[in-house]
């Protein structure tokens, strides 16, 4: 609420208009990529896992940025706030998301390599 | 918030109440916290799900097969059109939203109510759409076989195209009837029968000389493996034990149970803080329409709320990326 007296209604809104194309404009060319999923988009691998699907995982981030920044006034907030939120759980998620994606690579390969057959 | 906060005598000293250390009201961070824990509520489910994922990472069903459908668009291969327009539908609401909060902040009721009132219907709009999706998810397309490995079999012709188990079937006299609790006196419970047997299934494959086999392996450029007509006869006589069409929790025509099982949850979670979202959404609309915030001084909580919708729509951003496009 500290910002509603420096704010005019007019630059504030048309910030939400901005943050809405943008939005949109991303949305868009995710699905574009993914129903034409380019060759070289899907034959380049990086850290393991295909360049497409790095794409989109960064603009899906670069999307949840512009939702917590500006829809949800993160940007006006104090920085102190902001951060509890933001830090925590990018730390906890960053954590949760290395830990179980490294076992379940680690299983697949037990099924794959071990001496148990799985589908007989 | 005035009216609301209850006075102690201690205004003014350090832990009296009613400070606002981060400048945001308790309300507010109250509700900043409840959408952290309940964003890492969400990760938890999107990690468990890349964990599986990556446990199948070469058997695991493409999105683009499985949610094709389009509204009045039957037959028509429409990958992801329609949760792209989801998405759009649900940012919509995620801007009126926003409009309406800054619209409070200028205490203008009549903006504010209109644009509450278009937040819902984009809420519900959205949430009918999930359930369309639900509905032809759980009612399936072209149906499969199951092996006693516990995986699927699917059928296309010689050009790779799918086909359905409807067009392969050769009806067989005599099977099994559904044991129903009209036919006999100690009924208890009956199992439902199929629509087509596996029997009928193998023999309409043998007549049809065109047909092959689908796995659920993944290839190198990432398509599902198709086996030679021996190899597909070999494979349905040796290994298939039944059919299956559509999905729920155990069996699933489109690849992993636990695909589907994933499915139902996460968009299932998510679905039901869109109606919870919507239900609160409904209450604060009749509050401004009644003038309870304009009386109060303050649209904070329709702030508060605004936080929680667009959370919603922030969640939904995430598994439309890891369920629909990775």
């Amino acid at each position: 609420m500290a910002h509603d007296t420096t704010h005019s209604n007019g630059s504030a809104t048309r910030r939400i208009w901005i943050v809405f194309a943008i939005l949109s404009v991303v949305t868009i060319v995710e699905v574009i990529l993914g129903i034409i999923k380019p060759v070289f988009l899907t034959d380049t691998f990086l850290l393991g896992m295909r360049l497409l699907n790095w794409i989109f995982i960064i603009l899906t981030i670069y999307k949840a940025y512009y939702i917590a920044w500006a829809f949800m006034h993160l940007e006006h907030e104090t920085k102190g706030l902001r951060r509890a939120i933001v830090w925590t759980a990018i730390f906890l998620i960053s954590y949760l998301i290395f830990i179980l994606l490294t076992e379940g690579g680690y299983i697949y390969d037990v099924y794959k390599n071990g001496h148990t057959a799985w589908d007989f | 918030m005035e009216a609301t906060v209850v006075r102690t005598g201690t205004e003014g000293k350090t832990w009296g109440g009613g400070n606002e250390p981060l400048k945001a009201s308790y309300g507010k961070m109250m509700m900043w916290f409840f959408i952290l824990s309940d964003a890492l509520t969400f990760s938890g489910f999107l990690a468990a799900y890349g964990f599986s994922r990556f446990k199948f990472i070469d058997s695991w069903p493409i999105a683009d097969e499985v949610f094709n459908h389009f509204p009045f668009l039957h037959g028509v291969d429409a990958p992801m059109y329609y949760v792209a327009l989801m998405t759009f539908i649900l940012i919509f609401s995620s801007v009126t939203m926003v409009l309406a909060v800054d619209a409070g902040h200028h205490m203008k009721k009549g903006k504010v109510t209109i644009y509450m009132f278009l937040t819902i219907i984009g809420g519900a709009i959205f949430v009918g759409s999930q359930a369309w999706e639900w509905k032809n998810f759980i009612s399936g397309e072209y149906g499969a076989v199951t092996t006693n490995g516990g995986n699927i079999l699917q059928f296309v012709d010689s050009d790779g195209e799918r086909v359905a188990l409807s067009d392969i079937a050769v009806p067989i006299a005599g099977d099994r009837v559904e044991h129903e609790s009209n036919t006999g006196i100690w009924f208890d419970a009956g199992e439902d029968l199929p629509t087509y047997s596996l029997d009928e299934i193998k023999a309409g494959f043998i007549q049809n000389e065109g047909l092959l086999i689908r796995t659920q392996k993944l290839t190198e450029d990432g398509k599902k493996t198709i086996l030679s007509r021996e190899e597909s006869l070999m494979k349905l006589n040796n290994d298939a034990n039944g059919t299956v069409e559509g999905a729920n929790l155990t069996h699933n025509e489109y690849g992993a149970p636990l695909f589907a099982d994933f499915f139902f949850f996460i968009t299932g979670f998510h679905g039901f803080h869109v109606l919870s979202g919507v239900i609160i959404n409904i209450i604060i609309f009749f509050n401004v329409i009644i003038g309870t915030y304009d009386r109060r001084g303050s649209y904070e909580m329709v702030e508060k709320v605004g936080l929680y919708w667009h959370f919603v729509d922030l969640v939904w951003v995430f598994v439309f990326t890891f369920f629909y496009l990775v």
